[in-house]
């Protein structure tokens, strides 16, 4: 049953068979979840899947491109698309598995919205996109290394910026915190949490003997 | 200059006119921000516009990484800081749908009378701010009357001017006093029509204001679609599209309010667009007055909502809520949901990835300016120089949101 009160569009009956036999071979997989449907495409088939949501559903907008990082995955990446039909008030999301190597076709001919959005995808996780003409950064820095979203990419970063009073300009250096991050452990030893607790080396060793 | 003829360049009389290159910004008080424009001019028409952000990145959507849910709100504030209840706004309720978690009703009706309220403010400074840009004062001076007004009434709801944190999963932080309520609804049929109506009697149809923005930047409804517009632009742009009305959610189901749209397209329809919303929110918020319930401020989950500091002294169960909600903080279930409110500038998105731990795994924020100012290149083709403060203005653009 629905208790909260987040924004309710038009129902998601019949938009997944819609999808399905509108789509074809090209997606993988479609499911609902919290009253929302996300669509699993395959990703070199994404263009002829995204003009057909477009033409054939009606998904006139594109709203939104978000990368997810998942190290534990292969691929690693996930770039989801969040559509809008505004005439039959719906929403929609289409999810691509992409890895470092593998580029997956740019939607700008479609949306030329998608521009900025490619461009920020691969400034924070460096998914490249075939087909953007203009897959410059975009939010970080002139001359930024690496992909600041990932989640192996430390929170902190690895520069820091500066004004060298010597070299009369702002230059980078090499990051130094006073104190390290602190990063608190939240998971219960009672909800199976996986490490050896400091003065509780022995129970490990029993566990390992049976 | 030794690569270019007489024949390929234009001439007005004696003097050779090249196309060239202008940078615009960081640092421009009509920039509304820290925006670089890059601007490609023949004489003073813009020929390519290539807008640079990033210059106020802050790596919000990082650090919400590495914080608990509750933790992560205040960072909304930051984002749109013209109107930062209703960047929280979005963020709550994708919470709240993830954990299918129900919110009072008097919880929901201050959310939206704090949400309309925002909105007037926000209006306030973008309207101001727009007809300053094209070179009236008095206005603007004007609005800031009324933006106070709606600043220290915020201040008397949350605590805070600015970055309330008012809005929390499952309501509000804490209940507002009568006064408040009485003093809004007072100052809603006597100090805001008499200031803002003054302003914009000023403006509107002023011969000047008019030649400045009619038929400036316009954008078809096609146009407005591919260009994933959404708000004020793509009412003004003429498609009635409003969030408030098609997706409602909280109590703007049982609000009454008209939807603004324009005919034209151009910048004076978006101003105009803005005009009327200022009416029609002051529409809500009266009808939120009128119908408040009275009732709980905040859901009773206990796992989700702490409890009040007057319960903690009395009850053991509810001191270790409470302590255990401001450590630890409150679980997720996995799942992903991606939850759209009207803010004031259009539609603003949350991304929300949980992966059943009591920090966000992603968390991914749709600010309205990315797709308004990305259109700035082709509303500016083929406009004068000058025509860039206009569109720039009427397009309502704020760096912390823009660059997160």
């Amino acid at each position: 049953m629905i208790a909260h009160s987040a924004p309710k569009f038009a129902s998601n009956d019949g938009i997944i068979e819609a999808a399905t036999a509108a789509l074809g071979a090209d997606l993988i997989e479609a499911a609902e979840a919290n009253g929302e449907i996300a669509l699993h495409v395959k990703r070199e088939s994404l263009l002829a899947a995204m003009t057909t949501l477009r033409d054939e559903l009606h998904y006139q907008q594109l709203m939104e491109i978000a990368g997810v990082d998942w190290p534990d995955r292969d691929p690693r990446f996930e770039v989801v698309y969040c559509l809008l039909s505004v005439t039959k008030n719906h929403r929609i999301r289409v999810h691509v598995a992409t890895n470092e190597a593998d580029p997956v076709p740019s939607v700008t001919s479609i949306w030329p919205v998608a521009g900025w959005l490619e461009r920020e995808v691969y400034d924070m996780y460096g998914v490249l996109f075939e087909g953007n003409a203009d897959l410059r950064r975009i939010l970080t820095d002139y001359g930024f290394v690496g992909h600041p979203q990932r989640k192996d990419f430390p929170l902190s970063g690895f520069v820091e910026l500066r004004y060298s009073e010597e070299h009369k300009r702002v230059m980078y250096d090499k990051v130094q915190l006073a104190q390290d991050f602190r990063s608190f452990d939240f998971m219960s030893p009672w909800e199976g949490a996986d490490y050896i607790l400091p003065g509780d080396e022995k129970a490990e060793d029993k566990a390992a003997a049976k | 200059m030794s690569n270019y003829t007489i024949d390929h360049a234009p001439t007005t009389g004696d003097e050779v006119i090249q196309n060239y290159t202008i940078n615009y910004g960081p640092q421009h008080p009509a920039a509304h921000g820290v925006l670089r424009l890059v601007m490609e001019l023949d004489g003073e028409i813009v020929e390519r516009l290539d807008p640079h952000i990033g210059l106020l990145h802050r790596g919000t959507e990082k650090l919400i990484e590495y914080k608990t849910y509750l933790q992560a709100l205040p960072y909304f504030d930051r984002l749109d800081y013209c109107s930062p209840l209703c960047m929280e706004h979005s963020y709550v309720l994708a919470i709240e749908k993830l954990l299918n978690l129900e919110v009072p009703k008097r919880a929901q009706y201050l959310r939206v009378l704090f949400a309309e309220l925002t909105r007037i403010s926000n209006h306030m400074l973008n309207l101001g701010s727009h007809v300053m840009d094209v070179g009236a004062m008095t206005p603007n001076l004007w609005l800031f009357e009324i933006r106070e007004d709606c600043l220290n009434f915020f201040e008397r709801a949350s605590g805070a001017r600015m970055h309330s944190a008012y809005f929390r999963p499952g309501g509000v932080h804490q209940d507002v006093p009568l006064k408040l309520l009485t003093d809004i609804a007072d100052w809603l049929d006597t100090r805001l029509p008499r200031l803002f109506e003054d302003a914009m009697s000023l403006v509107i149809d002023n011969r000047i204001f008019k030649q400045r923005n009619v038929d400036i930047g316009i954008v078809s409804k096609e146009d407005a679609l591919k260009w994933g517009f959404s708000g004020p632009m793509i009412r003004a742009a003429g498609i009635p599209w409003d969030l408030r009305r098609s997706q409602p959610y909280d109590a703007y189901a049982e609000m009454e309010f008209d939807i603004p749209v324009g005919t034209r397209g151009d910048c004076y329809d978006r101003f105009m667009v803005r005009v009327e919303e200022v009416r029609q929110s002051a529409r809500i918020m009266k009808q939120c007055l009128a119908n408040i319930p009275e009732g709980p401020i905040a859901s009773d989950d206990r796992k989700v909502v702490p409890p009040k500091r007057g319960e903690m002294k009395m009850s053991m169960e509810a001191l270790i809520h409470h302590f255990k909600l401001y450590t630890e903080g409150f679980h997720v279930p996995a799942g992903s949901v991606y939850v759209a409110t009207e803010s004031p500038k259009g539609e603003f998105g949350v991304y929300l990835v949980a992966d059943g731990t009591n920090k966000p795994y992603r968390c991914k924020i749709r600010p309205t300016a990315f797709s308004h100012l990305q259109a700035m290149d082709f509303m500016s083709r083929g406009h004068m120089l000058a025509d860039t403060t206009a569109i720039l203005g009427a397009a309502d653009i704020v760096f912390g949101e823009c660059d997160r």
